[in-house]
């Protein structure tokens, strides 16, 4: 039995915990990234290496701490180099003297002997086959019903009436999720969670704009590591809309690529015909789906010095005006302060408010679907 | 007619296939313009123009850029993807000419051809013949051109390897530069060529330690069937190539131990480099023999910093020289 730890990434460390508690290990959670966690990271990451490699270094001290022996993280292979951070990060570990065990799992095309030896490797409760499948599945079905309620909470909290009822319910409703551990009662957990987050008095004529998110995927997906865009977007009235969740990604990346994967990357193309690695022609691609969708903006959220995301901020300009969609970009790093983050949101969405006001005295015809083809 | 002037932007990959790319479009009956070294002004056009969050490198880039184009009726920008099947480029590279395109006004039609030579038989080939067809040229000329090409690049490589900086072994009729005092160091002086050889970038680096009678040893100095026998103990190969290239070499040069110190270029938030460096470090680590530097540079780098930093490295290497004579 190991002592198992993960990188966090918001909710999902609840599926996580499920499905490693399933294949007979122990969990030790990774606390909630904090100024903590980032201040050990920085302290002995590189100084040039990305806000993720930071935050996951600090995680990994703090759950290296309390006792985890075991971290189970993805690999990549490039051309983006958090392909690269897991071997970096036993590195530095064991520079710093850490003893651990570090389980990789690498994309399954790239040397398929080695990724079904990890999976051996994780299976310390000897299931069989099938139990095997089964228990991945179910922790997959919980995963998704966490990304179900995300996406819901993201529609429901522009329209409250009340402050903070959303944020409220959705924190009962992750906890209800919590205490499911079968797969009937997955369901059910994401049905009354879900029936809950609708119950929030809601102001069904409030005007909102709506706001699609893209950029890279770590700093996407973890609120303490975007400063929580989404809930203060969402209470400034913004309905929000992300590119990215675990699940749409982990899908594309392990099969074939989904309907939607070819969307994007055909929307890309004439921008960017080449992937560059991590998720730069993905938020090129998307923002071009936004705006054919008819969203008033795209908020684009990168880690400082991330390179697919700079070539994909140098591309955007352009896409902004092609499109006519406004565009904002976030270059997070262990300086960034929420203050500031705020002030500059509050001005981008008053921007897309009065864009979209004046469009409607002047347009008779409805805004939404003006660019469907 | 006039003959067609083909821009090549003095920058990046140009220190290592500038002379490759001359022969191949002078062969084609192209005439080509490069906009020399860098200067503040055009390291100032380029910091305006790009994108804030870009590293130094590609700012100079842009700069370039601006320089030539209106100077040519081309700009010739290959989007190198892969050269040795192995490795392939930087993201920034491979998204270069997109860069350029999307956010420069008032550009000349660009050669962005993709060089990977993973795409199939000849890939190489394929794509210098639809550059060829792109300027009217034929295959037979291309191949006739790309001969001639192979072989300029050949010898400027092989003069690299001698110990020649780029500027002169890319003069048609090289003239080794005048010595200056005789060193008694050698310093393994690693990174990135558009950084080691950018002499506006580095402050002069390289003089520099001519001057304070330090012989450097480039990544492109060593032999590159050396560089690649050479290993690192990491669980993956870095993916970039330049990066790769550097890490073997800081790992050959600390094995061998010939070297009296190694400096690492470095620019201001490159990706790649955050792993490169500390990999070069944690290796250092484990030879506390050769001493080990990073430099990090970027636009607001100034001489006289840099100039002490060289200084008193090359003193304490000097001192612990003369304290330890046999350490080794």
């Amino acid at each position: 039995m190991f002592k198992v730890t993960f990188p966090r990434m918001g909710q999902s460390y609840l599926a996580f915990q499920m499905l490693m508690n399933d294949l007979g290990h122990e969990v030790v959670l990774p606390p909630r990234p904090s100024k903590q966690t980032l201040d050990l990271g920085v302290r002995y990451a590189p100084e040039f290496a990305c806000l993720p490699l930071k935050i996951l270094l600090g995680t990994y001290l703090e759950a290296l701490g309390a006792g985890a022996d075991t971290v189970v993280t993805t690999g990549g292979i490039g051309p983006c180099r958090a392909g690269l951070y897991a071997g970096l990060h036993e590195r530095i570990l064991a520079d710093l003297g850490y003893r651990m065990r570090m389980i990789v799992l690498e994309p399954p095309r790239w040397r398929p002997l080695e990724f079904i030896r990890q999976l051996r490797l994780l299976n310390q409760a000897h299931l069989s086959l099938r139990a095997y499948w089964e228990v991945i599945k179910k922790g997959w079905g919980k995963l998704r019903a966490l990304d179900n309620l995300e996406k819901l909470s993201h529609q429901v909290r522009p329209r409250e009436i009340r402050q903070g009822d959303t944020n409220r319910a959705y924190a009962r409703a992750v906890s209800m999720m919590s205490e499911a551990y079968t797969p009937a009662a997955i369901l059910e957990a994401e049905a009354a969670a879900a029936a809950l987050l609708r119950a929030v008095p809601q102001d069904p004529v409030r005007p909102t704009v709506k706001v699609g998110i893209v950029g890279e995927i770590y700093v996407l997906l973890e609120p303490a590591a975007n400063l929580e865009i989404e809930e203060t977007l969402g209470h400034l009235g913004v309905e929000v809309e992300r590119s990215m969740f675990l699940t749409g990604w982990t899908r594309d990346n392990t099969w074939t690529e989904t309907t939607h994967g070819l969307t994007v990357r055909e929307a890309a193309i004439p921008y960017l015909p080449e992937l560059i690695g991590g998720h730069g022609r993905d938020s090129l691609g998307h923002t071009v789906l936004y705006a054919k969708r008819g969203f008033d903006g795209v908020i684009q959220l990168a880690p400082f010095s991330c390179i697919p995301e700079i070539v994909a901020r140098t591309i955007l300009p352009r896409v902004s005006s092609d499109w006519n969609i406004p565009v904002l970009t976030f270059f997070l790093d262990e300086q960034t302060a929420k203050a500031g983050m705020t002030t500059r949101l509050e001005a981008f969405v008053d921007l897309l408010q009065r864009k979209k006001e004046l469009w409607r005295e002047t347009t008779p015809a409805p805004p939404k679907g003006r660019y469907f083809t | 007619m006039a003959k067609i002037r083909v821009g090549i932007p003095g920058a990046l990959m140009y220190y290592l296939y500038f002379p490759l790319w001359q022969v191949f479009f002078n062969e084609l009956g192209a005439e080509v313009v490069t906009s020399g070294r860098t200067t503040r002004v055009l390291l100032d056009h380029g910091v305006r123009e790009a994108l804030a969050d870009a590293c130094v490198p590609v700012k100079v880039f842009f700069g370039h850029v601006m320089a030539l184009k209106d100077k040519v009726d081309y700009l010739f920008i290959p989007r190198v993807v892969c050269l040795n099947r192995r490795t392939v480029y930087c993201p920034k590279f491979l998204g270069l000419p997109d860069m350029i395109r999307h956010s420069l006004p008032g550009l000349p039609p660009i050669i962005d051809e993709r060089m990977d030579v993973r795409a199939g038989r000849a890939a190489l080939f394929r794509a210098y013949r639809r550059i060829g067809s792109s300027l009217g040229v034929g295959p037979l000329l291309v191949v006739r051109a790309l001969a001639r090409a192979r072989r300029a690049d050949a010898r400027y490589h092989s003069l690299l390897l001698d110990g020649w900086r780029p500027p002169e072994a890319m003069t048609a009729v090289p003239a080794m530069p005048k010595e200056g005092r005789k060193p008694d160091l050698t310093f393994g002086v690693l990174g990135y060529p558009y950084a080691v050889y950018d002499d506006f970038l580095n402050a002069g680096l390289l003089e520099k330690l001519k001057r304070l009678k330090v012989r450097a040893l480039t990544a492109e100095n060593l032999a590159p069937g050396r560089l690649a026998a050479q290993t690192y103990d990491y669980s993956k190969r870095l993916f970039w190539t330049f990066s790769d290239q550097v890490l073997r070499a800081t790992h050959l040069l600390f094995e061998e131990g010939k070297v009296d110190g190694i400096i690492h270029v470095s620019v201001f938030g490159c990706g790649p480099d955050s792993i490169t460096d500390k990999m070069m470090e944690l290796k250092a680590k484990l030879h506390r023999a050769v001493p080990f530097m990073t430099l990090i540079i970027d636009e607001h780098t100034g001489e006289a910093g840099l100039t002490t930093r060289l200084e008193a490295f090359a003193d304490m290497v000097r001192r612990r020289k003369e304290t330890v004579p046999c350490s080794r």
